[in-house]
């Protein structure tokens, strides 16, 4: 399967090491259709190719956004892009958010730094379909204020009344009069009915651990808990054998799994 | 060819003076034969234009981290098990390019496919196990969600000439896993040679219509029921010959309980993580990606190339890999192939054949390792004493 080309309308810088890649096809099509929670293989010409969740609206399929952090060779040769370059684009791949599977239910949403990013595009559903859920909650953590993404955003949302967004950082910094501390210690006194949560959980693999044991201390059930995961990825199509987790193929059973299902795997080390 | 012509399941027998005519057909029908022949000491699948380019007379010796030519009593053209080479070199050859990218001067580029000519390929020589090991890798690349082209493109055009094994070497195991050795899908002729001191002549079963159309060229004669029985027993005695077992029972839940064994540490004491196991596995499909330019930086190449899972930086996501210890990359290895295929792909992912214990520097021994863990089991459940404690007291 061969990429197609994207031209950058615009690269936003979100924070000091990471920024938003907003594409368009360069193919003369008009439109990228995914779901929450996919991911796309982006190529840099002559650099190399990296799984990167799409961080964009779903309702808007005009516009393909990706948030990432300058950590490798590809993503930091994707940091240099300048609008009116064309990245390649393989995908969407993998298992969505159970956005359907939440209706009727409240939602609370844990992310921890950019793990935010895979998670906006659920939010952006929510909200669009906002009459079909009952409390949705948004808890982020991040390592420092200036690390917060989509900062305009998130200030927006929490104007919101129908939406409920707690932020928390690891490290304060002058100036900073919010919560401090681990994003679970949000967990206890977030406002939802634990009993009928669907919980989307997103970040480090050790704060995913510690969050759902969190969540499960509330009394949310673990088949009601989805954690997004990341594993090295080649192919995209369940062949090149990187991602592997136990049986599953993470970029084909997942990203997103239901927390019974990878439970067990989690727990392994090396696994 | 004999006037009842050759149709599916039908028998027939030629002498094995005159197998140049079947390679003679297979050139006239415009396929490039691939069969074994000699190569750096070793049996190797390699493009050939003639029967005398075969191993006859030669066989091989393998025992755990050993394999040896040895020369034959006799005249055998397939006297010999498998080789280093397996046919996954041909049908998902270890580089491929997938596509290159050209600048197009306005910041973008254009992406190319790959257009390359495939030669319709017959491979002569697809033992039980390796038929069996295509069908697996099948399963991996012609999946019901993704197609790989490239894949498909080389095993769509290709004709299987299978041989029976007559003389399976130390490290088969293929009547363990239910692979061989006799074939008995998947071919499209399929071959059994009987050597008895007064004749030497190869028994043909057709298996398609395609190898039917092979066998259009050639004096075949339709096998007698003696010549059938014959090669029958020549299989029947090669099964008995294989002394290599494993105990398949139960295998996916063993491995899955044994997550957390130390018995990955006393085999990460002895493994090299070096590789060869994945490299001469016939099913092992695990691949990586590299991107390379030309010196002006306006065409760029993919390629995929082999990769394996005991190479550390497999398993690398920012910041650190996965599987950093040798213990945990040859779990990922043996649980892959044994539990989780069949989780994936419904079935095992091994067929027998015996050659990562042979290319193994250190002869790990995938039935040994098995039995390791049963071993252990049985210490916990019934408190006896292992075989070697016994041993080591007297």
């Amino acid at each position: 399967m061969v990429p197609r080309p994207f031209r950058l309308r615009q690269v936003r810088r979100e924070t000091h090491d990471t920024f938003t890649l907003e594409l368009e096809p360069a193919d003369g099509s008009d439109s990228f259709c995914f779901r929450a929670g996919q991911f796309n293989m982006l190529y840099v010409f002559g650099v190399g190719e990296v799984p990167i969740s799409i961080s964009g609206n779903p309702t808007n399929p005009h516009v393909l956004m990706h948030t990432t952090r300058e950590v490798g060779t590809v993503t930091k040769a994707m940091g240099k892009l300048r609008s009116g370059d064309v990245v390649g684009v393989r995908g969407p791949f993998g298992t969505p958010w159970p956005v359907e599977h939440a209706e009727g239910a409240d939602v609370v949403i844990v992310a921890g730094g950019i793990g935010l990013a895979p998670l906006r595009p659920a939010l952006y559903h929510l909200l669009a379909h906002r009459d079909r859920y009952g409390k949705i909650v948004l808890l982020y953590g991040t390592r420092t204020p200036g690390d917060i993404l989509y900062r305009r955003e998130l200030q927006r949302w929490r104007a919101q009344f129908d939406l409920e967004v707690h932020i928390t950082v690891d490290r304060a910094l002058s100036g900073w009069r919010g919560n401090v501390g681990v994003v679970t210690s949000l967990i206890a006194r977030a406002p939802f009915d634990a009993r009928n949560t669907v919980a989307l959980v997103c970040g480090p693999e050790i704060m995913m651990r510690f969050t759902v044991l969190e969540l499960q201390r509330r009394g949310v059930s673990p088949s009601h808990i989805y954690v997004s995961l990341e594993r090295n990825m080649k192919c995209g199509v369940g062949m090149c054998g990187h991602c592997q987790l136990g049986p599953f193929f993470v970029c084909k059973d997942g990203p997103v799994f239901s927390y019974n299902k990878v439970q067990h795997l989690l727990e392994k080390r090396e696994i | 060819m004999s006037q009842s012509g050759a149709e599916g399941g039908k028998r027939f027998v030629l002498p094995a003076s005159q197998f140049q005519q079947v390679f003679d057909a297979l050139k006239r029908l415009g396929y490039q034969i691939i069969a074994p022949t000699l190569l750096d000491e070793a049996i190797v699948y390699e493009p050939v234009e003639s029967v005398d380019e075969l191993p006859a007379g030669f066989t091989d010796e393998q025992r755990a981290g050993v394999y040896r030519l040895k020369r034959r009593a006799d005249k055998a053209l397939f006297g010999y098990a498998v080789g280093p080479r397996s046919w996954k070199h041909y049908l998902y050859p270890p580089r491929q390019r997938l596509w290159q990218a050209k600048r197009d001067g306005n910041g973008g580029f254009q992406v190319i496919p790959e257009q390359e000519q495939i030669p319709r390929y017959a491979f002569v020589g697809v033992r039980a196990c390796e038929l069996a090991a295509i069908a697996i890798q099948d399963r991996v690349f012609l999946g019901e969600q993704h197609h790989d082209e490239y894949y498909r493109r080389r095993r769509e055009n290709a004709l299987l000439v299978a041989v029976n094994c007559v003389y399976p070497a130390g490290n088969c195991f293929c009547s363990s896993v239910g692979t061989g050795p006799r074939v008995q899908e998947g071919f499209d002729l399929a071959i059994t040679e009987v050597l008895d001191g007064k004749s030497h002549f190869l028994v043909i079963e057709v298996g398609s219509e395609r190898g039917a159309a092979v066998l259009e060229g050639v004096d075949v004669q339709t096998a007698t029921e003696e010549q059938w029985q014959q090669a029958q027993q020549a299989v029947d005695s090669a099964a008995r010959r294989i002394l290599k077992h494993l105990d398949t029972t139960d295998l996916k839940e063993l491995l899955y309980r044994h997550l957390d064994s130390p018995h990955w540490e006393a085999v990460a004491k002895r493994c090299l993580t070096c590789s060869n196991c994945t490299m001469v596995c016939p099913t092992c499909f695990c691949h990586t990606v590299e991107d390379i330019t030309n010196l002006q930086g306006t065409v760029a190449e993919r390629w995929r190339r082999w990769d394996s899972c005991f190479h550390i930086d497999f398993s690398y996501i920012h910041g650190s890999p996965v599987r950093v210890s040798e213990a945990s990359r040859y779990r990922q290895w043996i649980t892959h192939k044994l539990a989780s295929w069949q989780d994936q792909f419904g079935t095992l992912g091994c067929v027998g054949c015996g050659r990562c214990i042979t290319w193994c520097p250190v002869g790990i021994d995938i039935t040994e390792e098995i039995r390791a863990l049963r071993r252990s089991e049985e210490g916990r459940v019934a408190p006896t004493v292992p075989q070697e404690e016994s041993h080591a007291n007297t």
